[in-house]
């Protein structure tokens, strides 16, 4: 059997695995990113959007080769039809771009190379090593020949699926209500509004979770739905996403050219994304925005987090848990409230009516909110319906 | 269990999704192992109604 050796490999080259990588070999460290896939970025597996304003957090700088469209604003609909329309004046952080993601990953990836990282595409994780209780590595199958990858440490970047922090004993098991079964067509010759993200929320719409288009130019766009684990039971986001196509006007000469399904965990996080020579970095952690089932931000962070606490650690060669706390600290210091909160909005945005949410779309949209965000929305909504907020006021 | 192999998009939610983690997803085939204890939660998340249990034996 063919062995590799290096000081970290990673699992997984999307845009956790990209960051984490980069940061891991500009580190000085020995680096090597496995791919399962055949390309990195395709088949595409993402609603495509973006915020814009922690490219520079983790020192991307933006470039239109991967930016697709670059957005005016968002309107927030509600299943009756009344809307929310903020522009880019007022919706800040929230609004920005929409991807091409086999683009931008492709990018990442050459900046994980450029610093020095490895990249074996076609190569999947098949399970950990362990020897004398201490991880060293991970068995693979690499153009179908099994082979081993010895290193140090691990870094998980699996997304979704999080296998290998389960192998690695780390339960990333999620609840029903944690989950989000998605479903997404790539429309084209849409009538649609080329400047704007629509996102459609209500039980009739999209079970405790959201539709969404978008725009992507002439007449293109992602058009797609997640809906909560608890309400499905038989192919329901196709049903309704489906149902949706169907009766809306804008998509009544438009046509899928391709079709995509993909999951999202919308948890506050892991309890503890580390253990001795292993870190979990983005979906994989599940770090994603429990309310927008956002994760490209989170995993850039996470993955940058990574790779700056494993340099550290490398000085002293000390990867067990404990010296890899650091990164814990990190991304929950910058992201825990948030994702927390968020988390408890969309447990409580799962439960309400139809009829509610009509009237709480109306309420925002006629409230004057500076900068919209959704701790600036669930302020509003804390005044009209405390209801809704109940259990997590502090945190608004 | 039953993969319909005609809908099925490879999207690896239900690898992501398991209890157990008896599912694999690779070169795009999905695979049950026997870990597998028939929870169905799988079936019921596939946004596309790929899966189906099989009958008791």
């Amino acid at each position: 059997m063919k062995t590799y050796t290096c000081d970290v490999v990673v699992v997984g080259a999307g845009p956790g695995g990209s960051m984490a990588a980069k940061f891991c070999a500009q580190g000085g460290l020995q680096t090597i990113m496995i791919e399962k896939k055949a390309e990195i970025g395709a088949p595409l597996r993402c609603a495509e959007g973006v915020s814009k304003k922690w490219l520079q957090e983790v020192g991307i700088e933006p470039d239109p080769s991967w930016i697709r469209a670059d957005m005016v604003g968002a309107v927030i609909r509600s299943p009756s039809g009344y809307t929310f329309k903020l522009d880019e004046s007022k919706a800040g952080s929230e609004v920005g771009y929409v991807l091409e993601r086999h683009l931008f990953d492709k990018a990442l990836a050459r900046d994980a190379v450029k610093a020095g990282s490895k990249i074996m595409l076609r190569t999947s994780c098949t399970d950990v090593i362990r020897e004398n209780g201490k991880l060293v590595g991970i068995k693979a199958k690499c153009m179908g020949e099994e082979i081993e990858i010895r290193s140090r440490v691990i870094i998980a970047a699996d997304g979704y699926e999080s296998q290998v922090g389960r192998w690695a004993g780390i339960e990333t098991k999620l609840a029903l209500n944690d989950i989000d079964s998605c479903l997404q067509y790539r429309m084209v010759n849409a009538d649609i509004d080329p400047d704007y993200c629509e996102f459609i929320i209500g039980r009739s719409v999209a079970p405790g979770g959201y539709l969404w288009i978008f725009p992507k130019g002439n007449g293109t766009a992602n058009v797609g739905i997640g809906i909560i684990g608890t309400e499905c039971n038989n192919g329901e986001a196709k049903t309704y996403l489906d149902k949706f196509i169907d009766t809306d006007p804008r998509f009544k000469n438009s046509q899928a050219v391709e079709v995509m399904g993909g999951f999202v965990s919308t948890c506050p996080g892991l309890d503890c994304a580390v253990d001795d020579n292993i870190i979990l970095v983005g979906d994989a952690a599940r770090i994603i925005d429990p309310i927008t089932g956002g994760g490209i931000c989170h995993a850039c962070r996470t993955g940058m987090y990574a790779g700056k606490v494993l340099t550290e650690c490398a000085k002293t060669g000390d990867f067990s848990k404990k010296a890899l706390m650091p990164y814990e600290k990190m991304w929950r210091d910058r992201m825990e409230d948030k994702l927390y909160r968020n988390w408890m909005a969309k447990e409580r945005l799962a439960t309400l009516d139809d009829e509610t949410i009509d009237e709480v779309v109306k309420l925002i949209s006629g409230s004057d909110i500076k900068e919209v965000n959704v701790y600036n929305l669930l302020r509003v909504i804390k005044e009209r319906f405390p209801k809704v907020v109940e259990g997590f006021e502090d945190l608004i | 269990m039953i993969v319909d192999v005609n809908k099925c998009l490879h999207c690896g939610g239900c690898v992501g999704s398991c209890p157990t983690n008896a599912i694999f997803l690779n070169d795009f085939v999905l695979e049950f192992n026997n870990r597998c204890n028939r929870c169905g939660r799988c079936v019921k998340l596939c946004p596309v109604h790929a899966l189906t249990l099989e009958a008791k034996q």
